[in-house]
């Protein structure tokens, strides 16, 4: 068992649920700026406070560090080899049949898969 | 305590810690890789808000304020082993599973009034996105309550306490696994 002082549980449980309450109240004024900020900006701030004081990453080794980091790199370079083909409907020499019976691929509601 | 062989230190993590770190790892690149799809496809789809809007926040809300709780009651019980209260711990791990079977109790509500709805996995790519990604993390939350037990139960006869640290660090993960769910699924509109 790792041995090391412990924070204020109960105030970092706080301190994220007053976050909580920001990342739901923020979006309803449909702003997309402050949605991005308050839904998605909070929550990298909440998962931080977990790993740093719930899950103690930081009074491990700094290899376990890096090897975490190296995992969410290899999720960055799954969506930047990925997201090209996903997202786009026309390249250098190529047209994504799916996208040809239609002007707008995005109309249809049922998403770039064509359901 | 006993002096098996996950309290072995080698790396200067003892040997179960790591194998935890790693599970955590491949977790990553699991939900990575499923979040990061789900990315490209919503932003390719302004479509999607439309589906999205049909999600509930108020019961995603609640239970982000849950998952939130039981981690609180996970890193209490991990304080408590650390000063050898096996009897505290095994009952804040208890409390930690309570707010798993809560989670998993609004879950359920919620999917049956969406599946009454017609939006089931099949309806389309938006909402097969959903059920797998909140059925991924489901399974993951229903698999850290089973062994959250077990824990509970050797803590309790002050037995291997240091896996209270160890279940814990997994459930925080699925804590903030859950953190990037809520907004990507229920706040995005």
């Amino acid at each position: 068992m790792s041995e090391h002082a412990h924070p204020n549980y109960v105030k970092i449980w706080g301190i994220l649920l007053v976050l909580l309450v920001v990342s739901i109240v923020g979006p309803m004024f449909e702003i997309q700026a402050v949605t991005l900020v308050t839904a998605f900006g909070i929550a990298f701030v909440k998962a931080y406070l977990v790993v740093k004081n719930f899950m103690h990453l930081n009074v491990e080794p700094r290899f376990l560090i890096y090897m975490l980091a190296t995992c969410l790199a290899f999720m960055g370079l799954f969506y930047a080899g990925v997201a090209p083909d996903v997202m786009a409907a026309t390249g250098s020499n190529w047209v994504k049949p799916s996208f040809v019976a239609a002007l707008d691929p995005y109309a249809d509601d049922g998403g770039v898969l064509g359901h | 305590m006993r002096p098996i062989a996950n309290t072995r230190d080698v790396t200067g993590v003892p040997t179960g810690r790591l194998a935890i770190w790693w599970v955590i790892g491949s977790e990553i690149v699991i939900f990575g890789g499923l979040l990061a799809s789900y990315l490209m496809y919503r932003l390719a789809n302004p479509g999607w808000a439309g589906h999205a809007a049909h999600t509930n926040v108020v019961a995603g809300g609640f239970n982000t304020f849950v998952l939130l709780t039981s981690s609180l009651f996970a890193v209490l019980a991990h304080q408590a082993a650390e000063a050898g209260n096996g009897k505290k711990a095994a009952k804040l791990l208890i409390a930690t599973t309570v707010g798993g079977l809560i989670f998993l109790t609004v879950k359920g509500f919620e999917w049956t009034h969406e599946i009454q709805l017609g939006y089931t996995i099949t309806a389309n790519t938006f909402w097969s996105f959903y059920y797998t990604a909140a059925g991924l993390h489901a399974c993951h939350v229903i698999a850290g309550m089973i062994v959250m037990l077990i824990v509970a139960a050797k803590a309790r006869r002050g037995v291997d306490l240091h896996h209270v640290e160890l279940i814990g660090i997994y459930w925080h993960f699925v804590d903030v696994v859950w953190i990037f769910l809520f907004p990507l699924l229920y706040i995005a509109k």
